[in-house]
């Protein structure tokens, strides 16, 4: 792993996952919801995986329907439960209550390349539509991976026999 | 002072893959700027542009936030530790940003009631055979029911069934499906029964063990019901003979248990027009649905590529509940008697999740993905494909396992010299059943956590069940600077060329 690796291109979140992330974020509705995401890269490099889904508490104060807030701290017990499970937090995810699910300018100020962004649009209570987004290496810009669902189910090797 | 600095696993591109970068400085301040010094596109992602630490990068030095202490100006000593942690933080877009962007998409509403239903079931015959009088007797409780009746019980015996897969799910749907009165029930499958599969595939008995699975389970199921007519397979699907398969059947039913078959049967159901009753178990888990690209989505509107190979553990390596398979196998033995004829609502369009431990049943609602390769209105796909190589099966390796594996037979002569730790990344309740003598278990998930116990001078040979598990663990280890090598076979392998005392599992 000498050479950069280049920017993952797409994020596997199982449909339970998926599941889970937008069931936060229809029931925090009017307020943002946000969660952590932990996974691993995938062998073949060409995106992460998503194994574990940690919905945390969002801990702005204000503004609590357009903004959300992790505490380092909590960041930091996010990254032990990660490491205890062989994991890395891959990612985070939030809501944007009745708004697209594209990040904002705040977004883009906020983020670290490296890592996937979970958007979840939710209008009039319902999660309508969920994307997931990588900072440019120049922060210039977010751009779109793809988000993917995977078979949390049987077998990937031949020798397998449910 | 030389203080250590973690660098967060997102920007280790930066640093060239380094974890930790070690510099001299007195204050936070000072090993920060030697930290971007050295590795300037780390720079951006740590300080804004008006040179201040960005608000949302918060420096721990050991356990503690320097934000409650001296901030940049917070001593460090020798062989303090320093974490670069963010807060994450962000939000809707400001309605400002709106302005221009014209909305989000219009979203398009599948069309909700399919051209299917009790005028017009999978396999409308102007001509249904007739019940005898010891199929009258038999299906009774089907024919008092106005959903089914001597209609529903007449297009129940003409239609012809396709099962794909005569194990776990196969054996719930054969013995349910027969015993309803489908007509013609067709059994593909290759393999023979093995003791492994008893727990579960409630379709064999004991003495069947080492027969062809499709022979059992036709004489099984003729046992069952002796009105039916069964077909047995004896072969492996292939791109090469599904279509001609699939051609004297009205529907399919997906009781496999790899990717590659999956996604053929679903691409050789849309090119032939019939109706694939999905189902698929895994541990605790399990997922139904309906996939008819003439009516609503595919498996391949839900799954358009498969996960790379080895990233899905089978249920060999990962286990299934025996009793998993007898409920999902039951849901679709229900969908499909539903199909055919033509009741109730399919499970068209959603995705039914199951979770046998917490017992809960979800459902996802599925559209039809408008540039689906097979089942769209222009499809790019049009015949069957290498389903192997579709899969990342074929000829290449994931990865380049060049001086990362070695043979049972390796280890026997490696433990005879005695110079190799033997490494086991199982479960304890794996280790419980069988374990090759002197070996040391640490299971992979606190594998991360316990490398302590390890000393980097060792050999170690690490082995799970079949391999994929301790390469994994051999990846993290050879990462972690220590010297690992894969046991290819795992501890299977072992038992079958090394030491048959080693109970087989």
């Amino acid at each position: 792993m000498s050479d950069p690796q280049p920017t993952a291109r797409r994020l596997v979140l199982m449909p339970r996952h998926r599941l889970a992330v937008e069931t936060h974020a229809a029931a925090t509705y009017p307020e943002e919801c946000c969660g952590v995401l932990i996974g691993r890269a995938l062998t073949d490099g060409s995106g992460t995986l998503v194994e574990r889904v940690l919905p945390v508490d969002n801990e702005r104060q204000d503004s609590r329907n357009n903004r959300y807030m992790i505490h380092p701290e909590t960041v930091l017990a996010a990254e032990k439960e990660a490491r205890r499970l062989g994991l890395d937090v891959v990612g985070y995810y939030h809501s944007h209550p009745d708004h697209p699910a594209r990040p904002s300018e705040f977004d883009r100020e906020h983020a670290w390349p490296g890592l996937s962004y979970v958007i979840v649009s939710v209008m009039d209570g319902t999660a309508e539509d969920t994307r997931s987004w990588r900072l440019e290496d120049d922060r210039s810009s977010f751009g779109e991976e793809e988000l993917t669902p995977m078979i949390p189910v049987t077998a990937a090797d031949r020798r397998a026999d449910p | 002072m030389s203080v250590h600095i973690l660098i967060p696993t997102p920007l280790r591109r930066f640093t060239a893959d380094e974890r930790e970068v070690v510099v001299e400085a007195g204050t936070v301040d000072e090993a920060l700027a030697e930290l971007v010094e050295r590795h300037p596109k780390l720079k951006p992602h740590l300080f804004g542009d008006d040179g201040q630490v960005r608000s949302f990068v918060n420096v721990f030095v050991n356990d503690d936030n320097i934000r409650h202490g001296d901030g940049g100006g917070t001593p460090v000593g020798e062989g303090d530790t320093v974490s670069i942690i963010p807060s994450i933080a962000g939000g809707a877009v400001a309605d400002a940003e709106t302005e221009g962007e014209g909305g989000t998409e219009a979203e398009t509403e599948p069309d909700a009631t399919p051209a299917w239903g009790e005028d017009n079931p999978v396999a409308p015959l102007a001509h249904l055979p007739e019940l005898e009088a010891g199929e009258l007797r038999r299906y009774s409780r089907h024919l008092i029911m106005p959903e089914v009746g001597t209609r529903g019980q007449r297009r129940l015996k003409a239609s012809k069934v396709l099962m794909v897969g005569t194990g776990g799910l196969g054996s719930p749907l054969g013995l349910y499906l027969a015993a309803a009165g489908v007509g013609k029930l067709g059994l593909v499958d290759f393999d023979v029964v093995d003791e492994s599969n008893l727990h579960r595939q409630v379709l064999f008995s004991d003495a069947d063990v080492g027969r062809p699975k499709t022979e059992a389970a036709a004489e099984r199921l003729h046992g069952i019901n002796p009105h039916i007519e069964l077909v047995p397979h004896d072969t492996r699907l292939d791109s090469g003979n599904a279509l001609d398969l699939f051609a004297d059947y009205d529907l399919v039913v997906d009781g496999t248990d790899n990717f590659p078959t999956r996604y053929l049967v679903n691409d050789a159901c849309v090119l032939s027009g019939k109706p694939n009753v999905y189902g698929s178990i895994f541990r605790f888990e399990g997922q139904v649905s309906v996939f008819w690209g003439e009516q609503g989505p595919c498996y391949r509107c839900l799954f358009p590529e498969p996960p790379p190979p080895g990233l899905v553990p089978s249920c060999a390596e990962g286990g299934v509940l025996g009793v998993l398979p007898g409920i999902i196998g039951e849901l679709q033995a229900n969908e499909v008697i539903k199909l055919l004829i033509g009741a109730g609502e399919p499970l068209l369009g959603r995705l039914l999740l199951f979770d046998a431990l917490r017992m809960r049943f979800r459902e996802l609602k599925l559209q039809k993905d408008p540039n689906c390769p097979v089942c769209s209105e222009n499809p790019t796909q049009t015949e069957l494909i290498d389903y192997q190589e579709f899969c990342g099966m074929g000829e290449e390796p994931i990865l380049d396992l060049e001086g990362w594996e070695i043979e049972v037979e390796e280890l026997e002569r490696l433990r005879a010299d005695g110079d190799v730790t033997l490494l086991d990344v199982r479960s304890p309740e794996e280790y419980q059943i069988a374990r090759i003598e002197d070996s040391r278990l640490i299971p992979l998930h606190e594998l991360a956590d316990r490398l302590g116990e390890l000393d980097t001078a060792e050999r170690l040979v690490v082995y799970c069940h079949h391999g994929p598990r301790s390469l994994r663990a051999t990846q993290l280890l050879r990462e972690m600077g220590y010297e690992a090598v894969n046991l290819a076979g795992g501890i299977n392998a072992w038992s079958e060329r090394i030491d048959p005392a080693v109970p087989r599992y």
